[in-house]
């Protein structure tokens, strides 16, 4: 494993594999009265988030916590950040303080990897711009795996904003490099120019695509106005690319539907499709801790103790 | 050092694209003038400069320069800039007009021209622009500036936004002798927020992208509106391939247009940016292979007439952030000329000749500096540069400008100026600023 988890392309296929082995090992924690382990006891996590995503920032706090590491949550709002201190006095301060590790969520992308120049520990994204969110990504190759037996292979759907989506870049990154049969569904002006370069399949055919799926991954559609210059309306897109309940009956029994959360329901999904059987979008969010356990672990190897 | 100390330039290799001159010849500045070349007899207390394995050629011009004074001297000041040109093999430079206050009147420009006679490094020859305040709504006082001697007018940083304004600039200025009107091609409707050239690194970097579209079709608008108004067109820092395609077009059509392309555009691609560093970011931003070779081609066959730096230099605290909050820019002045060397001479993409010819004779015939860019020959100003073309190193801090934006550094080039000879002043000796 390398030190820091910036983007999906830090990790191989094995190390994949690694990650979700020993979050498994983890889960079980999180099931017990005391859930909590002292392999990270006397190390410190900074959870740097300039950007609000409460659900982000708790996993990361309770899967730190979990460790029995010290956890520190340093958010723009009351922190000096909100008096214009720059990135590289903020990250200076924090490395002074001897943070082990500092997990980031900023808007701007490319900031993880311009933090490891100014912080000696692991730096990992928890979301930058429009770039990646790869613990999102592994908490739902978890999900898949642990649903499906299997990655390789796979045939995934990944339905909406592409352009914009953190978290499409990480989990696309991520398939491909699982052996999964990636296609990106979406109107043509939110799919990137270049993505087939990805190695994924590119479709304009919602309908087309269902029978085919194991999963279908529908991404958080923006709906504020300058969103509108690519695509007309929410309604002409909820028509084309929302998964209402009859779409859902198009999809192979057995095949997931996933969603990262939050959600709009009506528009990119039916609110009762959310609340479906085969929608595992609760246990992302819990198998989000484990995750984040597992990627903490690895990365500040432990405290030389075993994983559980 | 005194400006009447006689200089023998010996045993140089003497390359003057003006006249085609490239031979090994001494060379003698008295009184700030050539005096001789060849071996004339030397008088009394001339200082023999030992020139051997060394290339003489005019002094470099640089048509496309940012020294931030007035108005931003936190970023780099005439001083430090002129410096900074002196250290790189140039005698003669263009700041541009956006500076605050912005130089669209007579008065900044002679403001500017005193500061740089004042610091006495190289030759600054302001650029007026096009608009008042570079807001593209009204034209600047371009015959006002003409008459202080101003040549080239930009709103370079920004383009002009409508072909209408630009129509009347280029029908305007038809009746200022030799005046040119440069463009910054950049359609903002495409490129707006843009942080990178559109492509593969931008979809996978999740950095908004700006086409290379944005650059071409002000291209070709401005083309039009050169050839209805028999204007003087010159196009800034070209960075597309199609772009060098319709000025290759144009010229064999005949429309009065020259180009330029910046060292960096030369040099790095898109590929660069997948660190996120911020050196790389830069206005036209840096496009993919096609492109660099096709901007190498294009300097190549002259359809690309100049090199020039688009030297822009930025606070250390302005470019440590974070990717879509830095401004766009990299200095340039001190690493020019070993670049072009190094990435483009040294592999033979370009004659040395043309090289000179790109960096000293067309840019100094482009903006009337009629003191620079050659001819070497008895009787002329001594606006002079000597270089070793084998010696290598390795760019780092610190510079002379201001700054240390600088997309080279860690890089190891060959090529490094020697002497820089500014009226027959030595403000370059043996690689150090004497003033």
């Amino acid at each position: 494993m390398k030190k820091h988890l910036l983007s999906m392309h830090d990790v191989s296929a094995p190390d994949v594999v690694r990650i979700l082995d020993t979050a498994e090992s983890f889960r079980e924690v999180g099931t017990r009265v005391i859930k909590k382990v002292p392999a990270l006891r006397g190390r410190t996590v900074v959870n740097l988030f300039y950007e609000n995503s409460t659900r982000t920032r708790i996993s990361f706090e309770l899967a730190a916590k979990r460790l029995s590491a010290d956890v520190i949550n340093f958010t723009t709002s009351g922190s000096s950040v909100a008096k214009g201190e720059s990135l590289k006095d903020t990250a200076l301060t924090l490395q002074a303080m001897g943070a082990d590790a500092v997990v980031i969520r900023h808007s701007s992308s490319g900031s993880p990897h311009q933090l490891t120049k100014w912080i000696r520990g692991s730096v990992l994204n928890a979301g930058d711009g429009t770039h990646e969110h790869p613990t999102q990504a592994l908490l739902d190759l978890y999900t898949m795996r642990e649903k499906l037996g299997r990655l390789d292979g796979i045939r995934v759907a990944i339905v909406g904003d592409v352009l914009h989506s953190r978290v499409a870049r990480s989990l696309s990154f991520g398939l491909v490099k699982m052996g999964a049969d990636v296609t990106l569904v979406g109107p043509p002006t939110l799919i990137p120019p270049e993505a087939t370069a990805w190695g994924v399949q590119v479709s304009y055919d919602l309908d087309g695509v269902l029978p085919k799926l194991d999963v279908c991954y529908v991404l958080r559609v923006q709906t504020e106005r300058q969103r509108l210059e690519y695509f007309p309306s929410v309604r002409e897109y909820a028509r084309l690319f929302g998964l209402s309940r009859s779409r859902v009956a198009m999809l192979p029994e057995g095949a997931l539907v996933m969603h990262p959360g939050p959600m709009n329901r009506g528009v990119e999904i039916d609110s009762d499709v959310a609340d479906l059987p085969n929608a595992v979008i609760e246990e992302q969010v819990t198998n989000g801790i484990a995750i984040r356990m597992s990627l903490l672990y690895l990365l500040l190897g432990g405290a030389g103790g075993e994983a559980a | 050092m005194s400006e009447h100390t006689a200089l023998r330039f010996a045993g140089a290799r003497v390359v003057d694209p003006s006249t085609g001159r490239d031979e090994v010849v001494d060379v003698l500045v008295d009184g700030g003038r050539i005096v001789a070349v060849g071996d004339g007899s030397a008088p009394a207390g001339v200082e023999v400069l030992d020139c051997d394995g060394l290339v003489l050629a005019p002094g470099l011009v640089d048509l496309h320069v940012h020294l931030r004074e007035p108005g931003f001297d936190h970023k780099e000041t005439i001083e430090t800039g002129t410096r900074a040109a002196a250290l790189g093999g140039f005698t003669a430079v263009a700041p541009m007009a956006n500076t605050d206050p912005v130089t669209d009147h007579a008065a900044v420009v002679h403001e500017v021209r005193d500061l740089a006679a004042r610091a006495g490094l190289a030759d600054v020859f302001p650029v007026g622009a096009i608009s008042k305040g570079q807001l593209g709504e009204s034209l600047a006082e371009l015959g006002d500036m003409a008459a202080a001697g101003v040549r080239l007018f930009s709103d370079d940083g920004h383009c002009v936004p409508t072909a209408r304004m630009l129509r009347n600039a280029l029908t305007y200025a038809r009746a200022f002798d030799g005046v040119v009107i440069a463009e910054h091609c950049e359609d903002v409707s495409l490129a707006d927020g843009g942080q990178m050239h559109e492509g593969y690194h931008s979809d996978s970097l999740g950095l908004r992208g700006q086409p290379a579209e944005a650059e071409e079709v002000i291209v070709a608008r401005d083309l039009a509106m050169a050839r209805s108004t028999g204007g003087r067109i010159h196009l800034c820092h070209l960075s597309a391939a199609r772009s060098v395609e319709l000025v290759r077009r144009a010229k064999a059509e005949g429309i009065r247009v020259s180009a330029e392309v910046t060292p960096h555009h030369l040099a790095f691609t898109d590929d660069d940016l997948v660190t996120y560093d911020t050196n790389f970011k830069v206005n036209p931003p840096l496009r993919g292979h096609e492109d660099r070779d096709a901007l190498r081609a294009g300097v190549a066959d002259g359809t690309i007439d100049v090199v020039a730096t688009d030297h822009a230099p930025h606070a250390v605290e302005e470019k440590e952030a974070e990717f879509d909050r830095a401004p766009p820019g990299t200095i340039g002045l001190e690493t020019a000329l070993a670049v072009i060397l190094t990435e483009l001479v040294e592999p033979g993409l370009l004659p040395l000749g043309r090289a000179i010819e790109a960096m000293s004779t067309l840019p100094a015939r482009i903006l009337g500096a009629t003191d620079h860019g050659g001819p070497i020959e008895p009787g002329r100003p001594a606006n002079l540069l000597v270089f070793d073309p084998r010696a290598t190193w390795t760019v780092e801090p610190p510079f002379a400008s201001r700054s240390r934006n600088s997309a080279f550094l860690g890089r190891t080039l060959t090529g490094r100026v020697v002497h820089t000879v500014l009226h027959g002043a030595l403000v370059v000796a043996d690689g150090k600023a004497t003033r």
